[in-house]
Order: structure tokens, then C-alpha cells, then sequence
């Protein structure tokens, strides 16, 4: 009822929200980061364009750890299952996301997988995500790192026109060096642009083909791990509680 | 596009404070997006369009707010060009992203018995 007059006719209120739009997401992800840390998995989301050579990437670093660590991966894709079996090919359990027609993963889609009894075990996890330069920078997936994989037949501007996707990278791999004799495109002129883009610039030039510069990559990957122990006793296995299944 | 995602999850929490009000309608709907949140408010609009239809937003106007990206030196504090090295001319520290990465819900107008 009109508290002016009392005529009993509907009135308008404004209501404060001020919430990021995306807080289910953020919850969801800070449930996935308690399951990284408690369980002392390294987590990275790997981001990249269509074709930017993650699952080749992932295909070599898969063999390099084979016995040393345990990798697991998640892989996001439209539709097949065709990653994910490039993965086990190489010898890690990994398990496909198919999103049908979202072009990124989100935390939920991520803790899903989580339960999986194959990606138990790891110790570093990788989550390929949805090959794309836009969407996905925009969801926290848990992770505790993000890598964006940039092949060199993508240009040398590409940190310029996606600046939210290489702004939020903890490190770019520069990949598919091997073909820079056949292309007009300076390493050092990417590097520029990430100084641009990237608060901290870090990149490694890297091809997964050659395996040029992919020791690099393996080192971060190993002081990475290093820099935590491993999981945290924990007497009922996977105790958590879960808010949301 | 995940403007559209995006969307699923703003009406899912207009509507929960619509019902918390036991609103009739919705009248207006503010959000706040930041230049470099990824997010295009013009898609965002065009969601909200189709996303209205036949809920109790169905009348609302969204009023979308946009933040321009403003940087500064984490360390000195000194304003930075966007576009410009992210790393601190005068100290080298790397810069911070002092606004434009908000999605935010900002306020919703609510018509209440």
C-alpha cells in the first residue's frame, strides 16, 4: 500500500545489489580451489584460440612427466571427445567436456568432471578449455594459474585485439616456433605487445613438434609443483562439503 | 557469446529479489560493466531482450553503466595510459587495474503492493 497516502496503489523501490553478476560462478570456483589445495593438485587453465596447439601442448608435456608426476587433464571442446582421447593416447587420464554451444567452461562444468574417479589422483591438472579468445577469460574455473597458448601463425597483434584474455595470463606459451622460418612474425614483436596487455609480462617460446623451448615450459611446470606440498591428510577422503550438488 | 550465460544468471537473481519483495514487477534493472571485463553491453542488451519475455522483468528497462579501464602503478600509484606498457615508466612496478573489470548487479527498481 502507498505509505503517502494509503490509496492502496502499487509504488516503485529501488534495492541496493551491488553483487558481480557472476557470484554462483565465483562460488563454484572457490569450492574447486578448496579441492586443489586440499588435495595439493596444481591446476592450470589452459586457454588459447582454436588451433593455438594446446592438446599439442599438453600431448608432449603428458609424455615428458610420464612416471614423475601424475597429469590428468579436462578437456573442453563443443562437441566430440576427440581431445580428450589425443590425452589418453599420450598416456593421462583425461575426461572430455562437451558444452554443446557455450563457448567456455564454467566452475560447475569443471566440478563435475572433479568427481570423475580417473582425475583423482593427479597431482597436476590441467583444464583445457574451450577454444576461444574471449569467453573464457571471463570464468574462474578454481585454477591456480592461467596459461594462454598464442601460436605464432596468429599474428603478432593478437594481445592487442583480446586484451581481457592476456590480461588475466600468468604466463603465454608462444607456440609453433617451428614454423617461424615460413612466417612474417617476430617472437619479440609478441612480447612487445604482452608488455602491453600483461601487467606481468611472462611468455616461453616454445614448439611442441621440435620441442624447442619446451624444457622451459616443463621447469616452470616443476618449480610450479615444487611450491606446494603434496595433499593434506585428510581422513575422510574428499571431505568437503559440498553446497550445491 | 556468454552474454547470454551471463544473462541466465542476472535474471536468476533479479527474480530472487523480486520474489524476496514479493515485487509485482520489475522496473528497472542497473549494471555496471567494466571495459575490460569481457563483457559487450550491447550483447548484453540484446540477451536481456530475449531473456525478459514472460517474466516478471517483462516490462524493464536495463540500464547499462559502462567503466572505462583506468590503470596506476601497484607500487607508486602513478596514473597509466591504457594501451600504453603495463609496467611503471618511473619505478617499473607492474600496473593494476584500478576499474573496469566490474560485472556487477548494481540496483534493481521493483514495483511492490
Amino acid at each position: 500500500m502507498c505509505e503517502t497516502c494509503g490509496c492502496g496503489d502499487p509504488h516503485v523501490v529501488s534495492v541496493e545489489i551491488a553483487e558481480r553478476i557472476l557470484s554462483v560462478n565465483d562460488r563454484d570456483a572457490a569450492h574447486n580451489r578448496e579441492h586443489f589445495t586440499s588435495r595439493g593438485v596444481l591446476a592450470i587453465n589452459l586457454m588459447g584460440s582454436p588451433g593455438s596447439g594446446k592438446t599439442a601442448v599438453l600431448e608432449a608435456t603428458a609424455r615428458a612427466f610420464a612416471g614423475r608426476f601424475r597429469v590428468a587433464a579436462i578437456a573442453g571442446d563443443l562437441e566430440t571427445e576427440r581431445d580428450a582421447e589425443r590425452l589418453r593416447l599420450a598416456g593421462i587420464p583425461a575426461r572430455a567436456i562437451t558444452t554443446g554451444s557455450a563457448c567456455h567452461l564454467d566452475a560447475a562444468m569443471v566440478h563435475h568432471a572433479l568427481h570423475h574417479d580417473s582425475l583423482r589422483d593427479a597431482r597436476l591438472l590441467f583444464i583445457e578449455n574451450v577454444g576461444n579468445l574471449v569467453c573464457p577469460a571471463v570464468y574462474d574455473l578454481g585454477q591456480a594459474f592461467n596459461v594462454v597458448a598464442l601460436s605464432v601463425t596468429e599474428g603478432e597483434d593478437k594481445p592487442l585485439k583480446y586484451p581481457v584474455m592476456f590480461r588475466k595470463a600468468d604466463l603465454v606459451l608462444i607456440t609453433k616456433t617451428d614454423l617461424l622460418p615460413y612466417l612474417d612474425v617476430r617472437p619479440d614483436t609478441i612480447d612487445e605487445a604482452l608488455g602491453r596487455a600483461m601487467p606481468v609480462p611472462q611468455s616461453l617460446h616454445v614448439s611442441a613438434r621440435s620441442g624447442d623451448g619446451m624444457d622451459r615450459w616443463f621447469a616452470w611446470l616443476e618449480t610450479q609443483l615444487a611450491a606446494r606440498s603434496g595433499p593434506r591428510p585428510d581422513p575422510a577422503a574428499g571431505g568437503h562439503i559440498h553446497r550445491r550438488d | 557469446m556468454h552474454e547470454y550465460s551471463l544473462m541466465v544468471a542476472l535474471m536468476e537473481r533479479v527474480e530472487e529479489e523480486a520474489a524476496a519483495h514479493r515485487a509485482l514487477a520489475v522496473h528497472r534493472v542497473r549494471v555496471r560493466i567494466g571495459e575490460l571485463s569481457g563483457v559487450e553491453p550491447e550483447l548484453l542488451e540484446s540477451a536481456f531482450a530475449i531473456a525478459r519475455a514472460g517474466t516478471i522483468c517483462a516490462g524493464a528497462a536495463l540500464e547499462v553503466e559502462r567503466v572505462a579501464a583506468r590503470w596506476a602503478c601497484s607500487s607508486c600509484q602513478r596514473p597509466m595510459d591504457a594501451g600504453g606498457r603495463l609496467q611503471c615508466a618511473a619505478c617499473g612496478a607492474p600496473a593494476a587495474l584500478v576499474a573496469g573489470d566490474e560485472i556487477l548487479l548494481g540496483q534493481v527498481e521493483l514495483e511492490v503492493p
